[in-house]
């Protein structure tokens, strides 16, 4: 049986793992090897790096620490950020990349799934969609949330998963941030229809919310968090501990 | 020194990165006589089996593998490069494969009981079911990492593990003599895969 996957999310400038606000307020960085190697012996089932740098440096610098990660870190790598063309996958994937994820660039240009999904076959392609309720309508945005595309997201991800996707990453905008639990009724709705395996993102807090994902939302195979798991708020072997007492399978 | 074979599929950034981190020389090649001077062969590959297979041929590695096992070397295929040691494939049709060991790869979704995602992606426990020197050092119970919709079936006498997926009993690794394959991914199953590629190494 498959277990349910846990999963920490880097977003990496500048060569650095930016570890977002932490309780006081504090912005912290930490080199991403040494967060992926702590990660690695905790338990965690994949890892997955955003590239939140612009520059052209600073994307040369990504490239180096993804290589440094892959070097020593041998469980699943997803990369994501700045994902618009083939090119750009080929770029992570000779990195060490195991999957890419894309986003704006193909709500863009929806046939770079398909592109991608034949030249390195459809596990490769993770489409990762940020949905927040408009209007009661959960809808699709772009340009890391900050842009309403009107565009429905129940169709978008059967599309995507048409076009080729192999996964899919549900991030929740309303619940992002929040430390409230998972959007597990945007979770359940988005993905009703979907048959490629489903990674539920945004409102992790405590451990109770991941129980409540897997039981509550059966198609989510992942639970996916960033700073609950940096500041060590949730330690992910306790976590594993606690959902798997709970009845949920998962890898210890 | 393992020769990982190099026949444009799939991605070889980990695979020659987890060897190097535990300490096993290698190189990866498509060049006839390095493959010959190795002590044992990797025959990696994701994508579609007829295709690798066509690319196999078309690189003159066929009888170069051939030779390897006939003289005994160790050879481990791993995922696709598994599946290409089996006798065929019903992958979009039907393909011959190498044949080293008797089998063939048929698709999940036939044979599942259960209404479950294909692929079979993810974690997923190992059922040991005889011993092989490719487990030394992991335990039954041990989880590794798979991604595959196609799986060896009709080869029980050289299954060493499976894993349970759907109700179905999964080939996650078969041998004969000197012909190892594992259907989940060494390279990325962590701290068991890296155990797997080191008994591997091992083998004389």
């Amino acid at each position: 049986m498959l277990a349910k996957r846990i999963i920490p999310c880097l977003d990496v400038r500048d060569g650095m793992v930016v570890k977002g606000k932490n309780f006081i307020g504090i912005r912290e960085v930490e080199s991403p090897v040494s967060l992926a190697q702590k990660y690695n012996l905790s338990g965690a089932d994949e890892l997955v790096f955003y590239d939140i740098t612009a520059s052209s440096e600073g994307r040369a610098l990504f490239a180096d620490t993804l290589k440094q990660v892959a070097s020593c870190i041998f469980i699943p790598l997803t990369v994501g950020g700045g994902i618009n063309t083939v090119e750009d996958f080929d770029r992570v994937l000779k990195c060490g990349a195991d999957k890419v994820s894309v986003n704006t660039g193909a709500i863009r240009d929806p046939s770079l799934i398909g592109t991608a999904a034949k030249l390195y076959g459809n596990q490769c392609v993770v489409l990762s969609v940020d949905v927040k309720r408009v209007d009661g309508k959960f809808t699709v945005f772009s340009h890391g949330g900050r842009v309403n595309t009107g565009i429905s997201a129940e169709e978008w991800v059967y599309r995507g998963q048409e076009e080729g996707a192999g996964e899919l990453v549900l991030n929740s905008i309303d619940t992002d941030g929040v430390k409230g639990g998972f959007d597990c009724e945007m979770l359940q709705k988005v993905c009703s229809r979907l048959t490629i395996p489903v990674i539920a993102s945004g409102g992790a807090g405590k451990k109770e919310d991941f129980l409540e994902l897997f039981k509550t939302v059966p198609q989510a195979d992942a639970g996916l968090a960033a700073s609950v798991f940096h500041f060590g708020e949730i330690p992910i072997p306790e976590l594993k501990e606690y959902l798997s007492k709970n009845g949920v399978h998962v890898r210890l | 020194m393992i020769a990982v074979i190099d026949y444009g599929v799939g991605n070889l950034f980990s695979l020659a990165a987890s060897l190097r981190y535990i300490g096993a020389e290698s190189v990866v090649t498509a060049d006839e006589k390095v493959i010959n001077s190795a002590s044992s062969v990797i025959l990696p590959g994701v994508g579609a089996f007829a295709d690798a297979k066509k690319k196999l041929d078309s690189c003159g590695l066929i009888p170069v593998l051939k030779r390897q096992v006939s003289e005994g070397k160790p050879v481990l295929g791993i995922c696709l490069g598994m599946q290409l040691l089996f006798d065929k494939s019903f992958e979009y049709g039907e393909h011959e494969g190498l044949g080293f060991i008797r089998g063939e790869v048929r698709p999940i979704a036939y044979d599942l009981k259960e209404k479950l995602k294909v692929p079979h992606m993810g974690w997923n426990s190992l059922q040991i079911k005889r011993p092989s020197p490719l487990f030394r050092y992991i335990s039954d119970g041990d989880y590794v990492y798979f991604v595959h919709s196609y799986y060896a079936a009709n080869c029980a006498e050289s299954v060493t593990a499976t894993s349970f997926y759907g109700g179905l009993e999964l080939t996650a690794s078969a041998e004969r003599e000197n012909v190892f394959g594992t259907q989940f991914h060494p390279e990325k199953s962590g701290a068991t895969g890296l155990k797997i590629l080191r008994a591997f190494s091992e083998i004389k």
